[in-house]
């Protein structure tokens, strides 16, 4: 049995809401898309125009610096409308389904060819699918020219109202089989398994011979890759490590056995404003409407969030499901003034200090809402952010340089291993309500711009 | 309670950019803000956010205060019947000392929160909370016979010269109460230091020493350990009672607020240097007769250690830094007193000058964060 690495720093929010079984009631399909804005630095080229038909696996927009990066429709159909924002940004290209889906058929390996690196490459650049890799340092997805270090590939997610793994792959193992030893190819070095404690993903003989399985116990964020990276082989200057989502595999390998592009998915439906939290069958980029009509508890004003409650986004019933995102959470939007809110006793709210009661029932369930509960302040308290971020990082000064523009500084606290998940609890946890997440991803954005 | 909320929306234009009111326009916000926590959620990062915010986290630090403060308030009146004979009941002595110690407390918030409430309509600013807990500690490290004007002064002086010009709470070097004794001490020395100025209504000709002035002037403490721990000897307002200052810790270290690891290394420092000196000086120094207990129940040390040394915008930031800044503040100030010949009383000296250095100590840890990544960085090449 390997080590298992245990982390003591950080916080497991307990939401109610949890995702239980599966819902069998079909998720109508109307209208898909795919944000730009999901990716990181992507400056999007269109590939196509309103009323062009496309099939599952045609490209919507590439990369522009780099159009071999390619991202394909999730569903055949006509694409329905180009929603832009301001400055005429692409905001989401929305493909309008057909009733049956017709795939583009790519030439994958043959069932017991073994195709080398390029080829897996070549492949999921065309189809599509090479987006679902990422990249540290930056969090952006990968760079098909370079070859990383290692490949991270996390088991398991720790965030609030987690979709389980486990019922997210019960019938994927030909999948995760195939997506892993793909993944194997890609790079020299190793390729990491991230589980939690006591979990297998996989029975070991279905593994490729470079993989590493590794084990975390501890609260998130335990599930994070960056924090994984970070206790099994940190990135120095210079150095990269790809990282994939496990569900995320599966969709690779079974593209590489079909040679079709198939995203169909489970995903959670969580929160307290959720009737009956359950699994959802539906495909990459549903229409959010569409997948909460008529299971939500419409009580009162509601957040509905694409991805958990930390790091997702925001979204309207007429956005959409997020490209990495297998869940939707709703909460309450909480949107009420709150007399002599600071001084009552508090006994609903939430709160990492112990100025709040929360703290004596460690397994109670919080029905959270979006308010801010204060406002933003400078930074007063030290040692917050600490406690929730297991890393070797001083997570307030390398805001600081942040903050300051302070480029080498910036590197030398440690920008290069974290993406603004890593400090969400951070941000969470802050009593001046600074935007730790956004300071972080300016500084990436800085670093990129500065030293490209 | 919904007309006092529609009666702040009714009145909110008039205190907007433009609006008749619009130089009050701090002065409304931040009472808006006291009164109802904003119903403003999130737009980007987190959807939830933890509940605690400042003003939470500075009210525990001033219910940590009342005990002190209720017992200096008692304190005053009863140390006014000791001098001048009186029998008076307790309730008596309370009011005594509230009809003393009230004037100053409304004395530094007026003048403190005006220039606070002023910087914040200046700058564009919210009001901070951080001048609740400030404009409470001021009144308590001062001689209850300290004139009000001066009280105003010091506040003042306090405010503007150790935090607005910084950019407020926040961002200030020295903690603001005691910058605003130590301007007190240094303008006016012969109102706070002495034999006849802990005593509110001191006869003339009388005189009443604090324990650290005793030891200072070479004869032996008078009151008993206990006297000194439950508080009633003479000192400024809300440094006497060990007890209470022990209540407020409680409270501060239960919620988290103030930091266990500044608060232990200081007593260590405090008590290692004290009883260090105990042994190494010479007998004919009247330090060496003064024991552990003696220097951490007496003066400032335990109010020191538990209410300003934790203040964490001016204290060390990082976790060893802390310890490191701790320590120091306990060494020091035990020091000052027994080793320096001008003032009997360290605490405060010690901990401005360890505000002074708590940036360079956390620099020197952050720099050790720095070297370990970039070490690991060449392992990593080379390998």
């Amino acid at each position: 049995m390997p080590e298992t690495i245990k982390l003591k720093k950080g916080l497991d929010i307990k939401l109610e809401g949890e995702a239980g079984g599966e819902d069998p009631r079909p998720v109508p399909c109307a209208l898909h898309a795919l944000k730009p804005t999901d990716f990181r630095a992507l400056v999007p080229k269109l590939e196509v125009k309103a009323g062009d038909r496309v099939r599952a696996g045609d490209p919507l927009f590439s990369n522009k610096h780099n159009p071999a990066v390619k991202f394909t429709a999730p569903v055949s159909g006509t694409v329905e409308e180009i929603r832009r924002g301001e400055k005429r940004k692409i905001l989401a290209v929305v493909v309008k389904a057909d009733e049956r889906i017709t795939y583009k058929e790519f030439a994958t390996p043959a069932p017991g060819e073994e195709a080398p690196g390029e080829r897996i490459i070549e492949l999921l650049l065309e189809s599509g699918l090479w987006p679902l890799i990422k990249q540290r340092p930056y969090d952006i997805i990968a760079d098909p020219a370079t070859r990383p270090k290692a490949i991270f590939v996390t088991a398991f997610d720790s965030s609030p109202l987690a979709p389980d793994y486990k019922i997210l792959l019960k019938n994927e193992r030909p999948a995760l089989r195939a997506g892993l030893n793909a993944l194997s190819k890609l790079t020299g070095g190793t390729l990491h398994l991230n589980a939690r404690a006591g979990e297998t993903p996989l029975p070991a003989d279905d593994l490729p011979r470079n993989v590493k399985i590794n084990h975390f116990a501890g609260p998130h964020p335990a599930g994070n890759v960056g924090v994984q990276i970070h206790h099994l082989d940190p990135i120095n200057k210079g150095e990269t490590a790809w990282v994939v989502n496990l569900p995320d595999v599966a969709l690779i390998g079974r593209f590489l056995s079909s040679g079709r592009v198939d995203l169909r998915q489970l995903v959670a439906l969580a929160g307290s404003e959720v009737t009956a939290p359950a699994y959802l069958s539906t495909i990459t980029g549903a229409r959010v409407g569409d997948i909460v009509k008529g299971r939500l508890r419409d009580r009162e004003r509601q957040r509905v969030i694409s991805g958990n409650v930390l790091t997702g986004e925001r979204v309207t019933e007429d956005s959409f499901l997020g490209f990495y995102h297998r869940l939707i959470t709703v909460i309450p939007e909480g949107d009420r003034p709150e007399f002599l809110g600071w001084a009552t006793p508090g006994l609903e709210k939430f709160s990492m200090s112990r100025a709040f009661p929360s703290f004596l029932f460690p397994n109670k369930r919080y029905r959270l809402n979006a308010n801010y509960h204060g406002e933003q302040r400078a930074f007063v308290m030290s040692g917050q952010y600490e406690k929730v971020l297991p890393m070797d990082i001083l997570p307030v000064y390398l805001l600081k340089a942040i903050l300051a523009g302070d480029i080498e500084k910036m590197e030398q606290l440690g920008i290069l291993e974290v993406a603004p998940e890593d400090l969400a609890l951070c941000e969470f946890a802050c009593t001046s309500k600074i935007p730790v997440q956004e300071i972080i991803a300016s500084g990436i954005e800085r670093m990129m711009k500065e030293l490209t | 309670m919904k007309s006092l909320r529609a009666f702040l929306d009714k009145h909110k234009p008039a205190f907007e950019k433009g609006g008749k009111y619009h130089l009050f326009r701090s002065v409304f916000t931040g009472l808006d803000s006291f009164l109802y926590v904003p119903a403003r959620t999130t737009r980007s990062g987190c959807a939830i956010r933890d509940a605690i915010d400042l003003k939470r986290t500075m009210s525990v630090v001033v219910l940590a205060l009342l005990p002190a403060l209720l017992f200096g308030i008692y304190n005053v009146g009863y140390q006014h019947a000791r001098v001048t004979g009186e029998d008076v009941a307790f309730v008596q002595q309370f009011l005594y000392g509230l009809w003393r110690v009230l004037p100053m407390i409304i004395v530094s918030y007026v003048v403190g929160l005006s220039i606070e409430f002023a910087a914040a309509q200046l700058r564009g600013h919210e009001i901070n909370e951080g001048f609740l807990v400030s404009g409470l500690l001021i009144p308590m490290v001062m001689p209850v016979t300290a004139p009000l004007w001066m009280i105003a002064l010091s506040t003042a002086f306090a405010v503007i010269i150790g935090k607005e010009i910084f950019g407020g709470t926040g961002m200030n070097i020295w903690n603001p109460a005691l910058l605003a004794r130590a301007f007190f001490f240094f303008s006016y020395p012969s109102r706070v230091s002495g034999d006849t100025v802990w005593v509110a209504g001191l006869p003339d000709g009388l005189s009443c020493a604090t324990p650290l002035a005793e030891a200072y002037q070479g004869t032996p403490i008078t009151p008993g350990l206990e006297t000194m721990f439950w508080g009633l000897i003479p000192g400024s307002i809300g440094e006497t009672s060990t007890f209470c200052i022990l209540l407020g810790a409680t409270l501060l270290l239960i919620t988290g607020i103030g930091s266990w690891k500044i608060m232990l290394s200081t007593v260590i420092g405090g008590a290692g240097m004290a009883l260090l000196l105990q042994h190494a000086l010479p007998a004919d120094n009247p330090y060496s007769h003064v024991t552990v207990l003696q220097h951490l129940l007496a003066g400032g040390f335990a109010f020191g250690a538990v209410f300003m040394a934790t203040d964490p915008v001016t204290a060390a930031q990082t976790g060893p830094g802390k310890w490191i800044y701790g320590l120091l503040i306990g060494i020091i100030a035990i020091v000052i007193r027994a080793l320096n010949p001008g003032y009997p009383e360290g605490m405060m000296l010690a901990i401005l000058l360890m505000n002074t250095f708590a940036p360079l100590i956390d620099w020197c840890v952050v720099q050790r964060n720095v070297t370990r990544r970039i070490k690991r960085g060449r392992v990593a090449t080379r390998a």
